[in-house]
């Protein structure tokens, strides 16, 4: 009975759409959360895990020590790493490859490196127009590591305290 | 047998045997590092500490003896405290930098303290730092992480023989290093990095390459002596990394000699034949497969349907597997050809056999012989481990006699020697046999020495014997000579006959038939009366054969030469084809060791490029000419087929036995004469490719020429310096190095040796020159 006067009601006094315009109304109003990417960006943890990087040290020597517990703790297998002797005699890699289409971003090569040589920055937006373009060697990841070593650092000391 | 309770386990042990071996026996494992099965006891890292009830103090296991009743807790509170703590003090000078370690992952200090050591380290004082040692090329030290057990120092002084590694210092002052300015040159040095529980002693060659995690181990055999060591070659993606010993009690035990260790080097040298090549109008030509079997098989078939079978010949190297020798002959005989050998470094075939050469007992029972009379052989060179083998004997109280043409250290108490030069060598020996009393005809003349009688009276005694012939007897220009007074040496004192094989299938080979047949010619033959074609399998007869030079001229003056190898080597001076086969590790086969064991094993990594194993390649030849018989398609079906009874059908062709010999080379000659054996480094293909073994003081003792002080200085000549070295017509210039184990007027220039390939014969007279 009672749900019967309340259906009259409503076919005529239009209550749903004045409702839905208030939603509209109210957001109209509201502060906006849109971000206009890539003119804006979303703010990041420190932990972000995106695009690899390989870091030196501040003299300018590479910190990867060629000791592969990165190679041997990915998941899903994307390393490849050769190591051999340099004339100085340090254990160094000859071949360092990270195969980002393999990749998925689980972050253990940087929980396992022991000299914090691999790291993921905060690079995500990269792209690549063809297979190959994704398939990182040695020199692309120190690349990465010396463009944003600024960064990097800064994110490193940020996380320390919690480690 | 004493009675003892380890971890409520009880078990009857020997008595005298240790609480570690009862443990061992019982399947209990106890955490330690200075204990070996092999070597002797020295309790120094305290690692196997237990608790034994009644006793104060926990006990090292590995240097108490049991008693009966005796009740061990090896994991008791009690005993993982002392052991923790003994890991503490362990890792207090230990680096804590496994990452950068060669060892990592491989490494016992890192696996026990996986158990026993702490989370962190109390430790924040100074380490100590060690030097580094200079050890050579094979072994590269990291001293720092040195833990001092002395397993490679107690190596040196019980397995090798020679003390060259020792630990001076106290405390934290001691220090394992070689003697000043000395490396380590013995030919087993390499078992030290197996020995070694942490990363201080590593392979050079190996250093940082790989982790022992991405490493696939696969069994082989190693493919230079007649032992048959047993090996394990780690690969990883289709590439050899390193090779280590598999335990084998009867064969290698747990050791490896470094030509085994370290001539995987060779299979990924850049000298590899990686396609198949023919020479077209004096020019090589890279082709496939087809065209250059065609090739092969037509230009063959020309000469033998003008020229006939016996016109071809074939020679193979004693260190390609059963299966490939087997078809190589079978491919021989079914082009109507007899001249197939595989004995390219002998000189002297005479006297009738009766079965292959070989060792006459197992090689363990070597250990536990009570005389030994070894002829001509550089055993600790020749044969790593079975000079080991000897040197253990020896420890155990047996007599070693040695009739030899140098007094080389044997590193072991020898009984007697008689020490001639090559061309006095049989002269010794009939000594020896006239002082046995043996049966031989025509010692008239010989007048027996003291010393000859000395070692007839050790031969005479004692229970279980052994006369062994070496490779120097074996290539001797007069081996069969050697070889039949032996074989009245030991008939008359009742040892034992046997052939020290110098290749990894020499027995294998005889037993299969790689032997010339009724009219054919054995190796020396076929180049002396020069064939129209040679088909070669392996072998690189310019430098291994008996005379290099005159092997050398045979086969550049032939009509058609097939190399069947799996180096370019020098075959592209003298061949007309060229087909790449598979390097030892690469092909799947079988080896005949020295004592008759019949080994398979399968291929390891594909063959590199277009190689392919050699027993497919010989059967496409056969099919090539329509033969029949050329249709297996495994391995085990060519086994089958040569040896269908196995090991069993080996035994049956053995035989130590000659007949038909007279002894006839009883002077001395008067000059000075070459001593051309094979050096430990050159003696095949695959070491002569090995840069390490190159750079061992083996290796490059084997370069140059040697003479004894005496004859240097009676020359006029220099130590260390190049000398003109003239023998039959041809010259050529080596270095001169002084080895006083030489008897006066000979001059060893070994053969196998590429400088030296141009001088001819391996024995001989021979003069040096000033430059």
């Amino acid at each position: 009975m009672l749900n019967e006067i309340k259906y009259f009601f409503k076919t005529f006094l239009l209550i749903e759409l004045l409702q839905g315009m208030a939603v509209t109304w109210r957001h109209m109003w509201a502060p906006k959360i849109t971000i206009q990417y890539p003119d804006e960006r979303t703010p990041q943890s420190p932990r972000f895990r995106g695009l690899h990087a390989l870091r030196r040290y501040p003299s300018g020597e590479e910190r990867c020590i060629a000791c592969k517990l990165c190679e041997a703790v990915c998941p899903a297998m994307a390393i490849t790493i050769e190591s051999a002797e340099r004339d100085d005699g340090t254990r160094r890699t000859t071949r360092y490859d990270i195969d980002l289409t393999k990749c998925i971003f689980c972050g253990f090569c940087e929980e396992a490196c022991p000299v914090d040589a691999i790291v993921e920055t905060r690079i995500f937006d990269y792209h690549g127009e063809k297979r190959g373009d994704l398939y990182y060697t040695k020199d692309m990841l120190l690349a990465v590591g010396d463009k944003h070593a600024a960064q990097i650092a800064q994110d490193k000391a940020d996380d320390a305290p919690y480690r | 047998m004493p009675v003892v309770t380890i971890d409520d386990k009880q078990i009857e042990v020997a008595a005298g045997s240790t609480v570690m071996d009862a443990a061992r026996e019982a399947g209990i494992y106890i955490p330690h590092f200075c204990y070996h099965k092999k070597l002797s006891i020295a309790a120094s890292c305290r690692m196997c500490l237990v608790e034994v009830d009644k006793v104060a103090k926990p006990l090292p296991a590995c240097a108490t003896p049991v008693t009966e009743g005796m009740v061990v807790r090896s994991h008791s509170e009690r005993a993982v405290e002392a052991q923790k703590g003994v890991m503490e003090f362990l890792l207090i000078n230990h680096p804590l930098d496994c990452p950068v370690c060669d060892q990592g992952g491989d490494c016992l200090l890192q696996d026990i303290a996986m158990g026993y050591g702490g989370v962190a380290s109390r430790y924040a004082e100074p380490k100590r730092v060690v030097t580094e040692k200079d050890l050579g090329p094979l072994v590269a030290t990291d001293m720092t992480r040195c833990i001092h057990c002395s397993r490679c120092v107690r190596f040196g002084q019980e397995i090798a023989g020679l003390m060259e590694l020792g630990m001076p210092g106290r405390g934290e002052h001691t220090e394992v290093m070689p003697f000043l300015a000395h490396q380590v040159t013995s030919e087993l040095s390499g078992n030290v990095i197996d020995l070694c529980p942490v990363g201080a002693l590593t392979s050079k060659p190996f250093r940082f390459n790989a982790r022992p995690w991405e490493l696939s181990r696969r069994r082989t055999v190693g493919p230079h002596d007649g032992l048959g060591a047993n090996l394990a070659i780690h690969v990883k993606g289709n590439r050899v990394y390193r090779a280590t010993p598999v335990d084998n009690e009867a064969v290698n035990e747990c050791w490896l000699a470094d030509r085994d260790r370290y001539s995987y080097e060779a299979i990924n040298s850049d000298e590899r034949l990686l396609t198949a090549m023919v020479k077209d109008g004096g020019q090589w030509l890279a082709v496939d497969w087809r065209q250059a079997l065609a090739q092969a098989a037509g230009a063959l078939k020309v000469i033998r349907d003008t020229h006939g079978g016996n016109a071809v010949g074939f020679i193979a190297s004693p260190r390609q597997t059963v299966e490939e020798l087997h078809l190589f002959q079978k491919l021989a005989r079914a082009l109507g050809c007899e001249n197939i050998d595989s004995r390219i470094d002998r000189a002297d075939f005479a006297g009738q056999r009766d079965g292959v050469e070989w060792l006459g007992m197992p090689v363990a029972d070597l250990n536990g012989l009570d005389r030994v009379l070894l002829v001509g052989s550089t055993v600790r060179k020749e044969q790593p481990l079975i000079a080991q083998r000897l040197r253990q004997a020896v420890k155990q109280g047996a007599q070693l006699n040695v009739v030899h043409v140098a007094d080389d250290d044997l590193l072991c108490r020898v009984a007697n020697k008689l020490i001639a030069r090559p061309s006095g060598l049989v002269e010794a020996l009939a000594q020896v046999a006239k002082a046995v009393g043996a049966e031989v005809e025509g010692l008239g003349t010989v007048v027996v020495s003291e010393a000859a009688q000395a070692l007839a009276a050790s031969l005479k005694s004692g229970e279980k014997k052994a006369v062994l012939l070496g490779a120097v007897a074996q290539q001797h220009p007069a081996a069969a000579e050697l070889h039949s007074l032996a074989q009245a040496i030991a008939r008359a004192t009742g040892a034992t006959l046997g052939f020290l094989a110098d290749a990894a299938n020499q027995v294998g080979a005889g037993a299969v038939g790689c032997r010339p047949g009724q009219g054919g010619s054995n190796a020396a033959a076929m180049f002396a009366e020069p064939k129209k074609a040679y088909v070669i399998l392996g072998a690189e007869p310019e430098l291994e054969a008996w005379d290099a030079a005159r092997a050398h001229d045979a086969l550049a003056a032939a009509e058609l030469v097939i190399v069947m190898s799996p180096f370019l080597g020098h075959g592209s001076d003298y061949a007309h084809v060229m087909l790449p086969i598979a390097a030892y590790a690469e092909t799947a086969g079988s080896y005949v060791s020295m004592e008759g064991r019949l080994q398979s094993f399968n291929a390891v990594v594909p063959p590199q490029g277009e190689a392919r194993p050699a027993w497919k390649v010989l059967r496409v030849l056969g099919n090539q000419f329509d033969l029949a018989g050329f249709g297996q398609d495994s391995v085990g079906q060519v086994l089958a087929e040569a040896l269908p009874e196995g090991e069993a059908t080996v035994r049956a062709r053995l035989g130590n036995g000659i007949a038909g010999v007279a002894v006839a080379h009883l002077h001395a000659g008067a000059g000075i004469e070459r001593l051309g054996e094979t050096p430990i480094y050159q003696l095949d293909a695959y070491t002569r490719r090995a840069p390490a073994l190159q750079a061992t003081a083996d290796g490059q003792a084997g370069q140059a020429a040697a003479a004894s002080g005496v004859l240097i200085a009676r020359l006029g000549l220099a130590e260390d310096k190049p000398v003109k070295v003239r023998h039959n017509g041809a010259e050529t210039v080596l270095k001169l190095v002084r080895d006083d184990t030489l008897p006066d007027n000979v001059v060893r220039v070994a053969g196998s040796l590429a400088a030296a390939s141009r001088l001819g014969p391996r024995y001989g007279e021979i003069s040096l020159e000033k430059m």
